[in-house]
């Protein structure tokens, strides 16, 4: 693997996620429980897609065939995506939905923090300007989690079965690889698996703080960073994000 | 034409509203980060406020079309991103307009510090997030008009 190809990889990895995530989040609009959820949770996906035109951006001038964002975003199929597989992972209620957001901010706020400093300017500034708005999310995530969890005895169930359901999927935002292992040598992102320490600390804080109970076991479905193989739901959440592209290619306004 | 300064562009620029909050200026809003000429060629840095504020390619027409109107022909738009946006650059006279249209500005303990329609501080946080990628969105406990609350980051 050359350094090019393995920094293509890495801002892939990046950038997918923002856009799952992003696209996940933004199916609530004009759904969720109250109005101002509802534009909390159009705000949250607003940013993430706003980090995916700059992550996606940077990916197709590093694959240098004269690509934008918008072409990797709709002109990919699941198997070319790089997103860890908690986010494409269906929305279910408010509460599930609120912590997969909760703990994919909790990996995001770390990494950014980490990237600020990366070898790469170009990194380094979207990791800069991402990072302000992260914290932000990882705010609200977090109070939401306690919030509903440690609110009435149905919204506590629900809240443990989210957590239950969903932490399966967290350890894969810390397995690393070849493409890892270039992005550590050239200096310009961390080992994923030096992240998990701080990781557990602030979702343990927040766990017990929401009196809720950390599932044992470390098993994980992974798959999704290195695209060998996504979860079924990436490619149904694929045939409505670039639906307009397959019916009409090449359509812009 | 002759090169006019960038003093003069920075002018013009002031008088350029924000396209969602129309009461403040782009150079009020600190989002012009830089005028200079490269030989015969304007050059704007502009950072965005958020990465995926919908206003932004509004607001890059918007100078475009100012500019263009002041009769510079050759102009380039560059996006700055480092040193990321913060509302400490809001201008002064940008923060008082804010409040007398009603959106309280930014603080640095995180929420309003009064209400921006009769001054009271018995105020209640609603949503972190409210009408614009910028705000979030309070409510006043004695007169109890919502408002808008200009995020401090």
């Amino acid at each position: 693997m050359t350094h090019d190809e393995a920094l293509l990889q890495f801002l892939l990895r990046m950038g997918d996620n923002t856009l799952i995530l992003g696209h996940r989040v933004s199916e609530w609009c004009g759904h969720a429980p109250v109005l101002e959820e509802d534009i909390a949770l159009a705000n949250t996906a607003l940013d993430l897609i706003g980090q995916t035109q700059l992550w996606l951006g940077l990916a197709a001038d590093v694959q240098g065939d004269g690509k934008t964002a918008d072409d990797m975003a709709f002109l990919r199929d699941a198997w070319d995506f790089r997103n860890v597989l908690l986010v494409e992972m269906p929305n279910g209620d408010f509460g599930q939905t609120l912590m997969r957001q909760f703990l994919f901010d909790a990996w995001h706020s770390i990494m950014l923090g980490r990237l600020i400093t990366s070898s790469d300017p170009r990194v380094a500034e979207i990791a800069e300007k991402a990072s302000k708005e992260v914290a932000y999310h990882l705010e609200r995530s977090g109070d939401t989690v306690v919030g509903l969890a440690d609110g009435t005895e149905e919204s506590h169930a629900r809240m443990q079965a989210a957590l239950d359901y969903l932490y399966p999927y967290v350890g894969e935002m810390f397995l690393s690889d070849a493409t890892d292992a270039e992005m550590v040598a050239a200096g310009i992102a961390p080992d994923p698996a030096g992240l998990r320490d701080e990781y557990d600390a602030l979702v343990g804080r927040i766990v017990d703080t929401a009196t809720l109970t950390l599932p044992d076991g470390r098993f994980t479905h992974k798959g999704g960073r290195d695209g060998r193989m996504h979860t079924e739901h990436l490619g149904h959440l694929l045939t409505q994000m670039q639906w307009l592209q397959r019916a009409y290619p090449g359509a812009s306004w | 034409m002759a090169q006019v300064s960038t003093e003069q562009v920075w002018d013009w620029l002031d008088d350029v509203p924000d396209p969602e909050i129309p009461v403040i200026s782009l150079v009020d809003l600190g989002i012009i980060r830089d005028v200079r000429w490269e030989e015969d060629t304007l050059v704007v840095s502009v950072t965005p406020t958020y990465s995926g504020c919908p206003a932004t390619s509004v607001i890059n027409l918007d100078i475009e079309t100012a500019l263009r109107g002041h009769g510079i022909d050759k102009l380039e738009l560059r996006r700055q991103l480092s040193p990321a946006w913060t509302t400490d650059w809001l201008s002064q006279k940008g923060r008082k307009k804010l409040e007398d249209y009603g959106i309280a500005p930014p603080q640095p303990a995180g929420g309003p510090a009064k209400c921006p329609n009769c001054g009271s501080k018995n105020l209640q946080k609603v949503s972190q997030f409210g009408s614009t990628p910028c705000k979030a969105h309070w409510r006043c406990q004695d007169c109890l008009e919502p408002f808008d609350y200009f995020k401090c980051i």
